[in-house]
């Protein structure tokens, strides 16, 4: 029997060129499996065969996206495969916004199926699940033995035109599409049945999840302003200069504050944005125009509020996990809190 | 941090974004690269700019709200 011929995209850390240091690297090709891809052609049996794998950096992929994809859409063209996978990405997500941008390029433009996998919560999965197969992964590579043998069995499928089933039958991340279905008994019964098993606190399945928009009870207003203690804060990656503490230009791995104490304006050359994802010429000019602190200190010594809290407080939100950004709201939150911090102004790039 | 008692305002370029992820308070900004600033501006207008900013972020912040509000 034929192989089926197969493209595999994986970023650098997979293909084991190295970690954050070489994250730069552009688009590249190797004949053959590397690493995963090995695992990939074990594990169908020898019916797959990894005619290329391509291989780019993370930041490579996510700083020039258009020119990442009409790279390695190249890349995969010229070895005129059957099926492209990618990944698996599991959490880490640049690779995973690669993963999901390379395989909707592929599918819409080669015409071929196109298969990946990742965390639930990676940000490649809002980007294409509505119209590529991510099969569900675990955090980290921990999961690769399961979740590899669940993107050949979709594949198959994909490849030989049969029917796809359920999100959770074929371990799938959910669409958004909707198909008519017979079933044995009509809505009326089904939603009373559902809700008698919900009131004997018995299992039961939704058949209309409502999608989960984090909506949060609007706080109380500041009681007043004019002896409250305001902060400063930004998603725009504003940094003194050099960067000391490494704050990332993407996915943030944290947050960070400063002090502003007797500091009356955010000089250019003193202070800089980190962040990767805008241009940064106008904020490294004059960085008051992402974090506005030279208008705070006037509006305070104009008594229009109490006055500013002594830090300022700064990340990068930049294809950063939504559940990571909720956490250092959190953390920022509390700490702000903690000091007497009664209001915040947040700027967002 | 509105979750936790403290009113935030978000300053922010693309409101339908904020919107989208659920930010209670915001005001909308100039522009992404610059959302406190205008670089086409002589630097006195566009610190005047800045300062109508954050008075709108203020009244935000002082405001009594039932559901996510735009302070235009």
């Amino acid at each position: 029997m034929e192989k089926i011929r197969v493209v595999h995209y994986i970023n650098q850390f997979f293909a084991q060129i190295g970690g954050e240091d070489k994250a730069g690297v552009p688009p590249s090709v190797k004949d053959g499996p590397v690493g995963v891809g090995t695992l990939i052609e074990n594990l169908s049996g020898g019916r797959y065969l990894i005619v290329r794998t391509v291989i780019c950096g993370d930041n490579y992929a996510a700083e020039n996206t258009d020119r990442f994809q009409a790279e390695v859409l190249e890349l995969v063209r010229q070895a005129d495969p059957q099926l492209l996978l990618a990944g698996p990405a599991f959490a880490q997500g640049r690779h995973g916004m690669a993963c999901a941008a390379i395989c909707q390029a592929v599918q819409r433009e080669l015409g071929i199926p196109a298969v990946t996998a990742m965390h639930p919560l990676n940000p490649g999965v809002d980007l294409a699940r509505k119209e590529i197969y991510i099969l569900k992964a675990g955090e980290n590579a921990l999961d690769m033995r399961q979740v590899v043998p669940k993107m050949i069995a979709l594949a198959d499928k994909l490849l030989a035109g049969k029917p796809i089933g359920l999100p959770q039958e074929d371990g799938y991340l959910p669409r958004g599409v909707r198909l008519n279905v017979r079933v044995a008994k009509r809505g009326s019964r089904r939603a009373v049945d559902t809700l008698l098993r919900k009131l004997k606190d018995k299992p039961y399945t939704t058949e209309l999840p409502i999608p989960k928009f984090d909506r949060v009870p609007p706080a109380p207003p500041v009681a007043d302003l004019r002896t409250a203690t305001l902060a400063l804060a930004t998603d725009g990656g504003v940094v003194p200069r050099g960067n000391p503490d490494h704050l990332e230009a993407h996915n943030a791995s944290k947050w960070l504050r400063y002090p502003i104490e007797g500091v009356a304006d955010l000089e250019g050359g003193v202070y800089e944005s980190a962040h990767g994802g805008y241009d940064p010429v106008y904020v490294n000019e004059d960085p008051d125009r992402v974090l506005p602190l030279d208008a705070a200190r006037i509006l305070e010594a104009e008594k229009y509020f109490g006055k500013l809290h002594e830090y300022f407080y700064t990340t990068t939100g930049n294809v950063t996990a939504v559940a990571s950004a909720a956490r250092y709201g959190q953390e920022i939150g509390k700490s702000l809190l903690s000091q007497g911090v009664q209001g915040v102004i947040l700027t967002s790039t | 941090m509105e979750r936790l008692g403290l009113p935030a305002v978000q300053v922010c370029a693309i409101v339908p974004i904020a919107l989208t992820v659920g930010a209670n308070r915001i005001v909308p900004a100039v522009a992404i690269p610059h959302p406190t600033g205008n670089p086409n501006l002589p630097k006195h207008e566009e610190l005047s700019l800045r300062k109508e900013l954050l008075l709108k972020a203020l009244t935000a912040l002082g405001s009594e709200i039932e559901t996510q509000t735009v302070f235009k």
